[in-house]
Parts: C-alpha cells; sequence; structure tokens
C-alpha cells in the first residue's frame, strides 16, 4: 500500500462510528472480541466485521495469545492520520474559539454603567 | 452519555465528505443568530489579525443569496465565498451551496464546483451541538480542501506577512 493508499483506507476505516468507539475503546488496553462487542447492540460476527476493517487498514492487530487473541491499537499509524487533519481541525477551532467568545459575551449580565464593553 | 465537545471535531463519513462537530454552551437561538446576522457573524468567522471582511451579505431564507469577502490590509488580496441557500429553517438547519471566490489569491482550489453545506443546530440542557457536513463535487476536491484549500488563502498570506514584518524589521 502506498502512503497515500493507506491514509484512504485509514479514513474509510474511520468513517464508522462503532469503529470508532472500539479505537477509543482500544487505546484504553488490549480487548477481546467479546469485551469489545459486549457495549454494543451487536453479535460478535458483526463485531468481527468491523475489526476487519480495522485490521486491514492497520490500526489494530492481533496481540499475542492464542487462546484470548486480544485486539491493540496501532496508535502510530492511528496518529498519521490524525495528524493530517490536524490542521484542517484548527482552522475550524480558531472560528469556533471566537464563536465561544462571542457567544459568552452575549449572554453575559449586562454592566450596571450604561457604558457598553467590546 | 455524551461529553462537551468543546474542540472542534473533524470526521470524514465518505469520500466526498468532512463533518465538523462542536458543543457551545448557549442556546440554539443564539448559536443561530451568530450565524445569521452579519454584525455578528464577522465577530467570529474571520477574526486573523490584519485581515478584514470588506463584503459580508446574507439573505437567509429559502432561495436568499450570501457573499462573503476577506481582504488582507498589508496587500489589499482579496478571497471570499458566494453562494445561496437552499433550505432554512431558523433555528435548527440551513443549507448553502457554496462557490469559492478566488479573488486575487489564485490559489489550489476549483472555484467552478460548489459544495453543499449542510448546517444542524441541536440544543439540549442549554448545550446547542453543531454540526457542520460539507459534500465536495469529488473526492481530489474534498482532499484538496483538507490539505490546501481552506487553510491556502489565509495561511499563505499569513506566512507572506510574517515574511514582510521580518524584512522590514531587519530593514530597520
Amino acid at each position: 500500500m502506498t502512503p497515500s493508499q493507506r491514509l484512504d483506507a485509514t479514513f474509510a476505516a474511520l468513517a464508522d462510528p462503532t469503529r470508532r468507539a472500539i479505537l477509543a475503546r482500544l487505546a484504553q488496553g488490549h480487548a477481546s472480541v467479546a469485551e469489545l462487542a459486549e457495549p454494543f447492540a451487536m453479535s460478535q460476527p458483526a463485531i468481527s466485521k468491523h475489526l476487519k476493517v480495522l485490521e486491514n487498514a492497520g490500526l489494530i492487530s492481533t496481540a499475542q495469545d492464542a487462546q484470548r487473541r486480544p485486539r491493540k491499537l496501532e496508535a502510530a499509524r492511528l496518529g498519521e492520520a490524525t495528524a493530517w487533519l490536524e490542521e484542517y481541525r484548527q482552522f475550524w477551532e480558531r472560528r469556533y474559539s471566537a464563536l465561544d467568545e462571542l457567544l459568552g459575551q452575549l449572554q453575559a449580565k449586562p454592566p450596571k454603567s450604561s457604558r457598553k464593553r467590546h | 452519555m455524551q461529553a462537551l465537545i468543546d474542540k472542534a471535531e473533524v470526521s470524514l463519513p465518505s469520500d466526498t465528505e468532512i463533518r465538523v462537530v462542536r458543543d457551545f454552551k448557549a442556546p440554539r437561538t443564539l448559536v443561530w443568530q451568530a450565524h445569521t446576522d452579519t454584525t455578528l457573524f464577522q465577530r467570529w468567522i474571520g477574526g486573523y489579525p490584519g485581515w478584514s471582511m470588506p463584503v459580508c451579505e446574507m439573505d437567509v431564507r429559502t432561495g436568499g443569496k450570501y457573499r462573503w469577502r476577506w481582504r488582507m490590509d498589508e496587500s489589499g488580496q482579496e478571497f471570499g465565498f458566494f453562494g445561496e441557500f437552499r433550505e432554512v429553517d431558523a433555528p435548527a438547519v440551513m443549507v448553502q451551496v457554496e462557490y469559492y471566490d478566488p479573488g486575487t489569491m489564485g490559489g489550489a482550489m476549483d472555484d467552478s464546483k460548489p459544495t453543499i453545506n449542510r448546517t444542524t443546530f441541536t440544543e439540549k440542557n442549554g448545550v446547542t451541538t453543531l454540526v457542520t457536513l460539507i459534500k465536495y463535487g469529488s473526492k481530489e476536491a474534498r482532499d484538496a480542501a483538507l490539505s490546501t484549500g481552506m487553510t491556502d488563502g489565509m495561511e499563505t498570506s499569513y506566512a507572506r506577512l510574517d515574511k514582510l514584518v521580518a524584512e522590514q524589521q531587519q530593514g530597520g
């Protein structure tokens, strides 16, 4: 896979809320398929399908334990995708921080004096 | 139970879309107002030092048009966006067909194809969740916007301004 194809596979894998939740859980440590399926109203085969997508993208792998086969997060690969989006995210966050501040000002109690604050 | 999204989150729901989510501790009528009142809108949409917004027109109704233009005071360079409101359902939803106006900047964005931007305002327990979904005409256009398009105009000129300031400082 070229780096560009890898990024595509990563973003396709991330474009699903269940898979994002699985990654969030694995960020806290290894987990078996049963443990990963538990919070969702979803069968293990259904979860396994999601795990396959994540594995193909290289975002998770199987840790050494032939019996339990716990999955683990491949943080570096996830980090690549996050870094690539970061500049774009900051573009929006700058505006939204300014909006946050404006909304705070608009909701603040008006001062007792008649002079308006800017 | 979902935690407060107090920093913008970006995701890619499909090959041609970008989704941005952010929570605000304010009623949605106020967040809507900040998006549709031109005086308020200007106070957050492009508050970069050295940039002004010489044009900010919005006719917020279905079929209404809008036009935004930013200007870098130092160089006089300008760029902007314009388009039409396809759907307006205050204070819950607005859908815009948006075109990039390259102005004097040139740049990498495809200025002939619009994006469809859908913004929803959902309030719960005094918190408004703002979701913006931007749909591009192609994966290439979406990826270009992610990597250079949205930031190119502002960041490139910001770098130029930095350089200009540095040169002036060296010149004494």
